[in-house]
């Protein structure tokens, strides 16, 4: 399937500030299921630093805008062709190795109610196959928070969502990965788009899902918003511990003042 | 850190009395205690005081009430070690300080060692401190932890122990270097009769070593910045003596920023590069866009341009991993794996809590053994099982059950003393030593070290924030 | 070197010489106090006193509306709180003082750390034994010492250059407001203009700036209005003088200039306000009015301040 992608985040500031300095997470890599064939990240003015892949082969590159600065507008566009892997992550090139991942952060922390709800999912699966251990955790995830946007924010922890049981992908993917962890598997956060056009039903076409590592078959994507595996109407981005490690921007300004953000994205199946 | 083990004193061994024998390397020394009168000695220590607090060599405790500016407790009786097990121990120590190296670079790369079965993957990659961020990064020469800490005990005339690795920031050579220089003044006549080895080395080559590791982007003379917290930490000191010495600048967070391809410093002729920072900060506060948002120490960006090649940091982001003390009772087989050498200093053999057969043993025989947390630092969360009643002993016993990984326990070393000036004169007092080794291009050791003695009667706690004080260490030159 | 040093140095100069002026205040409303009681006319010179360094608020809040001595002295020479107090000066030049340890020579150093130690020493003595010339005797004092370890013993390099702007800015804002005060501040009335009273503050303000002496060997004596605007404004040789303070900053900045190869907008701020000065004459002065006249050479001082700000002390001019 032949995605394209067009996503527009706009900061604007309340006083002009004196520089911002981003670190982007914002370009696929090349994967099986996966082939980039445009990709553009544009912003006005910026001072682009060099591009490198990370550990996790995403590639991060360093955006800076000399002051005064009142807004700053981040346009990516780009077309991507995706096939169905059934959520498996083959060909991506990483030197972390998965048992990093096996580690929580304060906003996957598990606690006793997740603990709970990973053991419930798990009973009777002892011995079973990771991967019909992460599809239960996932399927329990999916059960347990409702999508309702406008619950959570974008500090809500793992256990926070749980209790509240609502949330949205974010939440969705972190009590994922807190889960994981009780079980022993390695879990990690991802960023990244969804072709929200198939089935007429409202998604975040910016999106987030977890990936959870199974033996045998490496990475591969789980998306309890959606209730499946990642497939052809997935762009993956960038992943990290949290939502806020995988972040697909992170910025500062110099002499701060109050920011208005608005994101606009579509992402579409391509005319053939 | 610290030389929380020990037995009683009676037991230790003395390094200057073997056996009520004086020892060689403290001849000269036992006329010079002999000889000084009493009011000559009052006389000095103040006058070492004045000069302590002359040079400003303070480290600052803020938040506790009373003066901010502390002195660190000088002993003016130096510690001594002749050439010959002074050869040993560096040979030791650069041997561990190559091992330590060879080990970051392995398990940000390939990590061999984990695939050879040699360590388990667990405790190196379900490490906090495995930086996921460096995974993949080769920083210049291979090396991550250009300043290596090594805290070694001693039990007998030949026995050496390595209490713990510091790969990370390792604090405490300026008193090596200040405690030196005021002994010189104090005591000239001493150093003209025992030729004691220079260590007004350090910082020639400590600047030699930050340059080595320059960034291969980087022409010419590298510019090198010693990056500090700022004025309140407690080591400022430290920081701003060290960049003096060097001839570069201290800086603060807010003095460097990113732009393009690399680290800039703000001066008063505009923007320059920067290619060398000496970091006295932790990981976590390095990059706010990369670790904990909310640091204002950091740099933002600045792991992004470490990690495209356009800056050095040293200590590496992540050496942190090594010294973290599950790891370091993998460290002779590091020693074995990556040298093909036998480790040339011992280990404190050392149980780790998380297997069961370790953790039955160690909660059998509390009274008998010191208990420290794995990611603990400066002699807190610890128990010293022989020193403590048995509630005590029994409420740690609670926390182990409750999360064993977080333990190792160690027997209790019977640590050797060294003279030590006290009230009613000379008095043994635990000691022990860290020496800095320096890792660039070559490996290097100035002769010393910083010894840390623990002025309480008995005590085993030298950590400057127990009671702890210092004493100037001497090497005899061959 | 580093904007941050830079910025440390030129600090540490702005708040001695701050402290010295709230020192030099405190003995010109010392002194007005001791004159005897003109009747019916303005008679608070301590109130005046507190309105020119724009504090009257801050100290209301604290010690109320009625201005006691003990209470004045309390607050410009202890009272941490106030930021112009001398005590508040030395802490943060000794403080900005310790970040650049080693940019400064140990007697320099010396120097900033022991006139902090002098005043936690007085801040314990009980305060009844203190008299107050004492206290201003004592500021004005440490604050020279300072300067004069800076001048013998400092290297003549950009960070020297950078305590004598701070010096330079500082005075010849702090000479332009207390001359201010005495104008238009402390003399009750315009139809006091060359009374007894008159007379008596200028000779006060005079030997606040420890001028008094020199102004007689210059002036020969004789105190009118327009002399000692000449004295304060113009003199070359009174080292005080905006046109002084003025040539200094200059100075310094010319060195920089020359020694970083490089000009930037403070050095022509600099040259401009330098050659105004030079090329005024009292008379127009008072006919552009002194009090308009101050004015506007506090804002355009503050704007060289601004300017040295920009060029060297944040490290983004390029």
């Amino acid at each position: 399937m032949r995605l394209t992608v067009r996503h527009v985040t706009h900061y604007r500031f309340a006083a002009p500030v004196r520089g911002a300095v981003q670190s982007h997470r914002l370009i696929p890599a090349d994967c099986e299921g996966q082939t980039i064939l445009d990709w553009r990240v544009e912003v006005e003015g910026a001072l682009w630093g060099a591009a490198f892949r990370d550990g996790a082969g995403d590639q991060v590159r360093t955006m800076v805008l000399r002051g005064p600065v009142s807004e700053i507008e981040v346009a990516i566009t780009g077309e991507v062709e995706t096939t169905d892997t059934a959520g498996v992550l083959r060909g991506h090139r990483e030197a972390v190795p998965p048992l990093a991942y096996r580690r929580t952060t304060r906003l996957t922390r598990p606690d006793k109610p997740i603990a709970e709800l990973a053991r419930a999912a798990l009973e009777g699966r002892e011995d079973a196959a990771d991967l019909d251990r992460a599809h239960a955790l996932a399927a329990a995830v999916a059960r347990a928070i409702a999508y309702a946007p406008g619950e959570t924010h974008a500090s809500t922890t793992a256990a926070e969502a749980l209790a509240q049981g609502a949330g949205v992908c974010q939440d969705h993917a972190q009590v994922l990965i807190a889960a994981a962890s009780v079980a022993g598997l390695p879990a990690r956060y991802v960023t990244g788009y969804l072709n929200a056009t198939e089935d007429g039903t409202p998604h975040e076409a910016s999106h987030a899902w977890a990936e959870l590592h199974v033996e045998g078959l490496g990475w591969v994507g789980f998306d309890p918003a959606n209730k499946c595996c990642t497939n052809e109407h997935y762009i993956r981005v960038g992943s990290g511990l949290d939502a806020e490690d995988a972040a697909p921007i992170r910025g500062v300004t110099r002499g701060g003042a109050d920011e208005v953000l608005e994101v606009t994205v579509a992402v579409e199946a391509a005319q053939q | 850190m610290g030389a929380e083990t020990g037995a009683a004193m009676s037991e230790a061994f003395n390094e200057m009395y073997d056996g009520g024998a004086l020892r060689a390397p403290y001849r000269a020394l036992e006329t010079w205690r002999r000889t000084m009168p009493a009011e000559l000695r009052a006389l000095k220590q103040t006058e070492a005081e004045a000069l302590f607090r002359r040079f400003g060599i303070t480290f600052a405790v803020y938040g506790e009430g009373g003066d901010p500016d502390r002195l660190m407790p000088f002993d003016m009786f130096p510690r001594v070690f002749t050439a010959t097990e002074w050869r040993r121990l560096e040979r030791g120590i650069k041997q561990r300080a190559r091992a330590l190296n060879a080990f970051l670079a392995d398990i940000y790369d390939r990590g061999e060692i984990v695939r050879a079965g040699r360590i388990p993957a667990g405790i190196v990659y379900c490490n906090e401190a495995y930086e996921i961020a460096v995974a993949g990064h080769r920083p210049p020469l291979g090396v991550y932890s250009h300043i290596v800490g090594i805290d070694i005990v001693r039990t007998g005339p030949e026995e050496f122990y390595v209490l713990e690795d510091n790969c990370r920031t390792p604090s405490g050579v300026s008193y090596m270097l200040e405690n030196r220089e005021i002994m010189m003044r104090m005591f000239p006549q001493l150093f003209q009769e025992m030729r004691i080895a220079p260590v007004d080395g350090y910082a020639r080559l400590l600047k030699r070593t930050l340059a080595s590791a320059a960034p291969s982007k980087c022409a010419g003379d590298p510019c090198i910045v010693v990056l500090t917290p700022g004025p309140y930490n407690s080591a400022y000191y430290e920081h701003s003596f060290l960049a003096d010495l060097m001839g570069v600048e201290l800086v603060e967070g807010q003095d460097l920023f990113v732009e393009g391809d690399f680290v800039w410093m703000r001066t008063t002729e505009g923007p320059q590069k920067v290619d060398v920072i000496y970091r006295r900060i932790d990981d976590a506060f390095l990059d706010p866009l990369c670790f904990r948002p909310d640091s204002a120490l950091g740099v933002p960006g600045l792991m992004n341009v470490y990690r495209s090649g356009g800056v050095s940091i040293c200590s590496a982001p992540g050496a942190g991993v090594a010294d973290d003390k599950a790891v370091y009772v993998f460290v002779p087989e590091m020693i074995r794996f990556y040298l093909g050498e036998e480790p040339l200093l011992s280990n404190v053999p050392t149980w780790r809590c998380s297997e069961p057969d370790d953790l039955a043993y160690v909660l059998a025989h509390l009274d008998e053994l010191v208990v420290k947390e794995v990611h603990g630092s400066g002699g807190y969360g610890m128990l010293i099982g022989p020193k403590a009643d048995a509630a005590t002993r029994e409420a740690f016993a609670a926390r182990l059950r409750e999360s064993p990984a977080n333990y190792i326990a160690q027997p209790t070393l019977a640590l050797s003393s060294c003279p030590t000036f006290v009230d009613e004169g000379v008095a043994p007092r635990h000691v022990d030593l860290r020496p800095f080794c320096l890792v660039g291009e070559t490996v290097e050791l100035v002769p010393g070290g910083l010894t840390r003695v623990a002025l309480t009667e008995g005590s085993l706690v030298v950590n400057s924030s127990q009671g702890g004080g210092v004493k100037d260490t001497w090497v005899i030159a061959e | 070197m580093l904007s941050r040093t830079a910025a440390n140095l030129y600090w540490i100069a702005r708040y001695l010489e701050r402290a010295e002026t709230t020192a030099r205040l405190l003995d010109v409303g010392h002194r007005n106090t001791l004159l005897p009681s003109t009747g019916g006319g303005f008679r608070n010179e301590w109130a005046a006193i507190l309105q020119a360094m724009g504090a009257a608020g801050r100290f209301a809040e604290k010690f109320g509306t009625e201005t006691r001595q003990r209470d004045i002295e309390t607050f410009l020479v202890f009272d941490l709180d106030n930021p112009s107090s001398v005590g508040a000066c030395l802490s943060a030049a000794r403080e900005n003082a310790r970040i650049v340890r080693t940019a400064l020579t140990t007697q320099v150093w010396d120097a900033i750390n022991g006139s902090w130690q002098e005043f936690r020493n007085l801040q314990r003595r009980e305060r009844s034994q203190i008299a107050l010339p004492d206290l201003t005797d004592w500021a004005t004092r440490v604050t020279a010492l300072v300067r004069g370890a800076i001048e013998a013993t400092q290297l003549r390099d950009d960070g020297y250059h950078f305590l004598n702007l701070g010096y330079a800015l500082e005075r010849a804002d702090n000479t332009a407001r207390l001359l201010d005060v005495k104008y238009y501040v402390l003399l009750p009335s315009i139809s006091y203009v060359g009374s007894g009273l008159d007379t008596y503050q200028w000779t006060t303000l005079l030997r606040a700036l420890s001028a008094h002496r020199a102004y007689n060997w210059a002036y020969g004596g004789e105190l009118t209005a327009s002399r000692i605007a000449h004295f304060l404004i113009l003199n070359r040789l009174f080292p005080r003088s905006l046109l002084s303070c003025a040539g200094l900053a200059n100075e310094s900045l010319e060195h920089l200039a020359r020694g970083y190869g490089r000009s930037t907008p403070a050095q022509e701020a600099a040259r401009h306000l330098l050659a105004e000065l030079a090329e005024a004459k009292v008379e127009e002065v008072f006919d552009e009015g002194l009090h308009e006249f101050l004015t506007r050479f506090i804002a355009e001082n503050a704007g060289l301040g601004q300017a040295v700000h920009d060029a060297y002390l944040t490290g983004e001019a390029r």
